[in-house]
């Protein structure tokens, strides 16, 4: 073949390569915009449902028979109540479990066992954490069907999460650190408790609150837990019986008077809210803090 | 007796890889595993106090292994297995009750890439301090400084000392935060674990004459790849091939008129 016919080739099989890369990166955006597509019109279905009922009310009613009257003030208070309270049992949990898994544990059968126990653990139905938290929390330790119950239970199931995402960011401070801290003479404990924490935390408190925004849309274990539907009331204490937004929203859907249909389209734009708040503050924190080594 | 001194009237002894002079730090038939594959397979080494020992050697051929070993930094790595004794001032190191955090102390080390911690160019001279002894603030002050001085970076970075994170210096500069932070605890020995591979020509030879300068008060023990910072800096050098010490002696005679055959293939570039 001359010369001139391997570059003419040569050129014709560029052509192709570089369509194939063009079609590649097509693929790609279309699989984005897909994912896009369907949350924006998702949003907008409920948001024009939903628009009517965004008024102060919504937050500050309690449930009512009549739609107009009817918010989610004990609704919003009550994930407020739940979440918070699960945060401040899983949180330390997990940070816990999760030093000794990366820090302290000795590497090897047990170690791995453990693991992909957790793993497991992240994916097993959140049905079955509710009846777990009925059975343990509700009727075995007699806790009711109380903010506390419904807490730790919801605290079981980001459990895993939490371990997870915690050994994630405690992993990525890089060994290097770890020996220069080392190599100064100090021990296991002081090099996790002024290097390795300091330095996930940022990591680990993101992890932590993605995980929690996870269980703030949770509705079936706390439906197995009993968590009751009609709460008129805030609760006052740990004690107190709750509601939570995914709950009220479910109740209010499952009434036939399509007025409620639109006040839980409404409840569905606080859920967000809150969700997007989570969120955000997550993703804030990571931006300002996050070390770049 | 200056041990280069008595070094160039014994040769003999050199030969046998045992070191003149006065021997501050010995590895006796030292020998580590990682995993089944054997790293250092019997190494006999005496380093001479005050003095810039240098090990070179082609990649892989256990140099790192070998100052690792001498402050026990390899136990942080599983799988790894030690055998053989390291006998500093003639205590075994790995004998019993003998805490590793001890063994840090005295002997600091530097390492291959420059890490600093994400604080402060205080805070990162200070840390080892804090740990150790319990100092007054200005007590504290003082001793960051002397370390920053004796590193070289004091003039650099004194007017920054607590707003600028260690991250944010130069890698040269963050070489010599990792050489003043080892310092600022005192040790007895430093280890340089290839401290130049990543640096540019200028800050190596900032970090060169620097180690000229420790010598006169610390036992200085250097791994590297160049064997012309080997031969510019070191007093002593060792050669290591597949874990095994070949040589050990003067830098001077070991470049110059090597003994073992395979030495000589090192050094004028015939492999590695």
């Amino acid at each position: 073949m001359s010369a001139v016919a391997v570059e003419r080739l040569w050129r014709r099989r560029l052509e192709r390569r570089e369509a194939a890369a063009r079609l590649f990166v097509a693929a790609c955006q279309a699989a984005t915009l897909l994912g896009l597509v369907f949350l924006a019109i998702l949003l907008v279905d409920v948001a024009r449902d939903g628009a009517g009922y965004l008024r102060a009310e919504l937050v500050t009613n309690f449930p009512s028979r009549f739609p107009q009257q009817a918010g989610y003030a004990s609704a919003l208070v009550g994930t407020l109540y739940v979440t918070g309270l699960m945060g401040l049992v899983a949180f330390p949990l997990g940070v816990a479990a999760a030093v000794y898994l990366e820090e302290y544990a000795p590497p090897g059968r047990l170690a791995r066992l453990l693991e992909v126990n957790i793993a497991n653990l992240a994916a097993v139905p959140s049905v079955l954490y509710g009846l777990l938290g009925l059975g343990l929390f509700v009727e075995g330790l007699r806790m009711g069907k109380s903010v506390l119950a419904g807490a730790l239970t919801l605290a079981l199931l980001v459990l895993p999460l939490t371990i997870l995402s915690s050994r994630e960011a405690i992993r990525a401070v890089p060994f290097s650190v770890r020996e220069a801290a080392y190599a100064l003479g100090a021990t296991r404990w002081e090099v996790v408790r002024h290097h390795v924490l300091p330095y996930a935390a940022p990591g680990i408190l993101t992890g932590t609150i993605l995980s929690l925004s996870r269980a703030v849309g949770e509705t079936a274990p706390l439906i197995m837990l009993g968590a009751l539907q009609y709460v008129p009331f805030l609760p006052r204490g740990v004690w107190d019986y709750f509601t939570v937004l995914p709950i009220q929203i479910f109740n209010y859907v499952s009434l036939p008077n399509p007025e409620f249909h639109r006040l839980a389209a409404a409840g569905i734009l606080l859920l967000l809210a809150v969700l997007l708040a989570l969120n955000g503050t997550a993703i804030w924190l990571r931006n300002r803090t996050r070390i770049r080594w | 007796m200056d041990a280069a001194v008595e070094a160039r009237l014994r040769p003999e002894v050199v030969h046998r890889g045992v070191a003149p002079g006065a021997p501050v730090l010995r590895t006796e038939d030292l020998r580590v595993w990682y995993g089944a594959q054997p790293a250092l397979r019997g190494v006999t080494l005496d380093v001479p106090e005050r003095r810039i020992t240098a090990v070179i050697g082609p990649s892989g051929c256990g140099k790192s292994t070998l100052v690792r070993a001498i402050n026990r930094m390899n136990e942080l790595i599983p799988g790894v297995r030690t055998e053989g004794r390291v006998l500093f001032r003639g205590q075994d190191l790995y004998g019993a009750g003998v805490d590793p955090v001890e063994v840090r102390l005295r002997i600091g080390m530097v390492f291959q890439k420059p890490n600093p911690f994400p604080k402060s160019v205080y805070e990162n001279v200070a840390f080892g301090l804090r740990l150790h002894r319990r100092l007054s603030r200005r007590e504290l002050d003082e001793r960051v400084e002397r370390a920053l001085r004796q590193a070289a970076l004091w003039d650099e970075v004194k007017d920054d000392l607590h707003r600028k994170s260690g991250l944010e210096l130069s890698g040269g500069q963050q070489q010599r935060l990792c050489i003043a932070r080892a310092l600022a605890v005192e040790p007895e020995v430093l280890l340089l674990d290839e401290p130049c591979s990543a640096l540019d020509p200028i800050s190596t030879a900032r970090i060169e004459a620097l180690m000229e300068e420790l010598k006169r008060d610390y036992t200085l023990v250097i791994v590297t790849h160049n064997m012309q910072q080997a031969a510019r800096v070191s007093d002593f050098t060792a050669f290591l091939l597949d874990g095994e010490l070949v040589e050990f002696g003067p830098t001077e005679e070991l470049f110059t008129r090597p003994r073992d055959r395979r030495t000589e293939d090192y050094i004028t570039g015939r492999f590695g």
